[in-house]
């Protein structure tokens, strides 16, 4: 009797003890992250799988080392997995950053990211040489830089990329212009809505319900009419956003939106279905990124298209949103960090970065790789040097701004605002997230 | 004459596991909510900066957004409340009652439910479209052309919209919950009913509903938590567009938390969201006893 009391006594505690033990275990370090443990690389890019897991093996039939890709999509959900990993120092040896440069700042700051300067500048500086030097800056920092980053280059970009707009040459045929010389400017363009809505062609398509691409598209315009110092001295906050200059950037969507050139319901519209309709050839223009050739081509092969800059508002040069597609960073906090850079180094190399060209129909990071480029792709690559970046700016809108900005254009799409109006709109959140900002910085000392 | 010690502190060990686990994945968490809604934080840096109730303040003072998506979620939910609830107890009546193929009608009312909401959400997203949505094209077919628009994507149609397709999902959890409470109901007390004369609608009006009520609140509770808690199907549909159109407090969090990396303006939000969650449902729970 005694016995069994005794025994339901240790039966009871054991419980809870059990499930202690089991919570615990979870807190413990991870196993070695040396041997024969993979190195790991967390990345969100769905159509490169297959391509990595192949690169894996190769880089493993060539060093002995292991590699594993780690394939976490949708892009959100990376980019939480990756601040969580963070926050819990479980990042793994080989990542991306998702976000804008405030974010790798914070992100260096935490000491998570390894500085690669040292590494590109090795032997004479070789790895950078073979690198697009816009795609290597996208992830640079630069002397006094408003985050307090040492700088120098952190990421090593793995393609390149900017965004144009796709013009279906069939269509535009139809509506009797010459695929050879699509509309290079303001005028011509919207007045292709016409003959587009006369035939029931959807005119224009792009996935502006995802606010980053109509924000591209505006700012090419910003750029391309102001200048880059005048936009920098916006974010600044040195010009406001109800600079003539400003309204008249806005004007351009009332003017898209009066001519009846834009898709029905475009400011809903996501990327994916803009590219559908593209595909299935509903649309004559697509503003999309060089990504679109490979998803054109899987949609559909037959697909005759040309690409071309965003029609010219001046007589300024035009520039388009770009520089590195994807980049990857090394964990400062791994042990194998040097075996995590040995890595990229060779990932980035002409013929690793060829077999991605091959495969994927990315425009490759690495110079001589993309040296024989199919027609589509080399439209992309030359336009290299006319692309911008808002990670190359000395300073970055904030934000709440920037939501406010894109919002607002959707809003003048809609017909529910003057561009004077979303401007004055947009000031006013500047002007409260300046007020905000200076009021934390006085409060706490910060520079 | 006092208990075993093994006898008292045995009820103590049994609960102890889930004590724990509520502490460690309820409480704790909740602390750390608290605790991050007084920080400026990019949810990344080692150093958070004390901000006190600066975050509140500006939640309550300042985010005219923020509000404007509560208003939002509180049209969806007065929708969901009346419209969505009274056909579900509509056809939880009909299917009640000795119908022919009353369990097909059950599965078939049930079935929106238990999709996820982005499929959901993807589906209605190209019915209502307005380049090639089958919405329009019926419309058309009808001789109803002149009503065609995107659906999802006109300021004047965008929440109502979002609000059918929300309604068209959750309205089998109510069905379900309604019919189980009228199955509870004894037929002598219809019987009796009729007995005394009572019509249909007096049936319904003295019998069904007063027994119903119960149901009722908790049905409302219900659709008031999850209807606010919105999320999914927004951004499957129109990721809070057009402008604000159908932002909802959910979205807005997101956004500050992931679109600003403000964690700490986030957490405020959120706990703001919740406590005032907390206050409808204890007026609810109020209402409930009182009625009981």
């Amino acid at each position: 009797m005694s016995l069994l009391r005794a025994r339901a006594c240790l039966r009871v505690p054991a419980v809870p003890a059990f499930l202690v033990l089991i919570l615990l275990a979870g807190c413990g370090k991870s196993p070695s992250a040396t041997g024969s443990h993979p190195l790991r690389v967390w990345h969100w890019m769905t159509d490169r799988e297959e391509a990595f897991d192949e690169l894996a093996a190769r880089y493993q039939q060539a060093t002995s080392t292991p590699v594993r890709f780690e394939l976490y999509a949708p892009s959100d959900v990376y980019a939480q997995k990756v601040r969580a990993a963070a926050q819990t120092e479980g990042l793994p040896e080989v990542y991306g950053i998702l976000g804008e440069l405030r974010d790798v700042g914070s992100f260096i700051q935490a000491g998570h990211v390894e500085p690669l300067e040292p590494y590109l500048s090795e032997g004479g500086g070789a790895w950078r040489a073979a690198l697009f030097p816009k795609a290597l800056a996208v992830n640079a920092f630069s002397r006094g830089n408003p985050y307090g980053v040492e700088p120098g280059a952190y990421g090593v970009p793995i393609d390149v990329m900017n965004i144009q707009i796709f013009y279906n040459k069939k269509l535009l045929a139809q509506l009797g212009v010459d695929p050879q010389t699509p509309p290079t400017t303001w005028e011509a363009f919207l007045q292709v809505a016409e003959r587009a809505k006369a035939e029931r062609l959807i005119g224009f398509v792009s996935g502006w319900a995802e606010l980053w691409l109509l924000d591209c598209f505006a700012q090419n315009y910003a750029i391309h009419e102001m200048g880059m110092k005048r936009v920098e001295d916006t974010f600044a906050g040195k010009v406001p956003y109800t600079d003539p200059g400003w309204i008249s950037v806005l004007r351009r969507f009332a003017e898209l939106r009066d001519s009846g050139l834009l898709a029905s319901g475009i400011v809903t519209m996501v990327n994916k279905q803009a590219e559908q309709l593209f595909a299935n050839e509903r649309a004559v223009f697509a503003f999309n990124g060089a990504w679109g050739v490979n998803v054109y081509r899987s949609m559909n092969p037959d697909l005759d298209y040309g690409i071309m800059m965003p029609p010219k508002t001046t007589s300024r040069p035009m520039v388009t949103w770009g520089g590195a597609g994807s980049s990857f960073f090394v964990n400062a906090r791994s042990p194998r960090k040097a075996e995590a850079v040995a890595f990229l180094r060779w990932l980035t190399e002409e013929p690793q970065q060829r077999y991605l060209l091959e495969t994927t129909q990315n425009i490759p990071a690495n110079r001589a790789a993309a040296s024989d480029l199919s027609p589509h792709l080399a439209a992309f690559a030359d336009a290299m040097d006319a692309t911008v970046h808002p990670r190359l700016f000395a300073v970055q809108e904030a934000s709440p701004v920037i939501e406010a900005f894109d919002k607002g254009i959707q809003s003048i799409l809609i017909g529910e605002a003057t561009p004077e109006a979303v401007a004055q709109q947009v000031q006013e959140v500047k002007a409260r997230e300046t007020s905000r900002r200076a009021q934390l910085e006085s409060a706490h000392g910060r520079p | 004459m006092a208990a075993p010690r093994g006898r008292r502190v045995a009820p103590y060990a049994f609960i102890l596991p889930a004590l724990l686990l509520f502490t460690v994945f309820s409480i704790y968490p909740f602390y750390l909510l608290l605790q991050t809604s007084l920080l400026d934080w990019d949810g990344i840096s080692p150093s958070p900066t004390f901000v006190g109730l600066r975050n509140y303040l500006e939640v309550l003072a300042q985010d005219r957004i923020f509000w404007t998506s509560f208003g939002q979620a509180g049209y969806v939910t007065l929708l969901a409340l009346t419209l969505q609830n009274a056909l579900a107890l509509l056809l939880a009546i009909a299917v009640n009652r000795e119908l022919r193929g009353g369990t097909i009608y059950r599965t078939i009312f049930f079935l929106p439910p238990i999709l996820s909401e982005i499929v959901v959400g993807l589906i209605w997203f190209w019915i209502f479209d307005g380049n090639f949505g089958i919405f329009n094209e019926v419309l058309t077919a009808m001789g109803l052309g002149h009503f065609t628009r995107p659906w999802l994507a006109d300021p004047q149609t965008a929440l109502s919209a979002v609000a059918m397709i929300h309604m068209w999902k959750g309205f089998g959890w109510g069905f379900v919950m309604f019919l189980a409470g009228l199955q509870t109901i004894p037929d002598e007390l219809y019987e009796a009913a009729r007995v005394d004369g009572a019509n249909a609608w007096y049936r319904f009006r003295h019998v069904t509903l007063p027994l119903l009520l119960p149901v009722c609140i908790t049905v409302s509770i219900l659709t008031i938590l999850g209807t606010m808690q919105i999320f999914a199907l927004i951004i499957a549909t129109t990721q809070g567009g057009p402008a604000f159109h159908t932002e909802v407090p959910i979205t807005r969090i997101f956004a500050s938390m992931l679109g600003s990396g403000r964690f700490g303006y986030a957490c405020a939000q959120g706990i703001v969201f919740g406590l005032i969650l907390l206050v409808v449902s204890l007026i609810q729970l109020r209402f409930q006893r009182k009625t009981a």
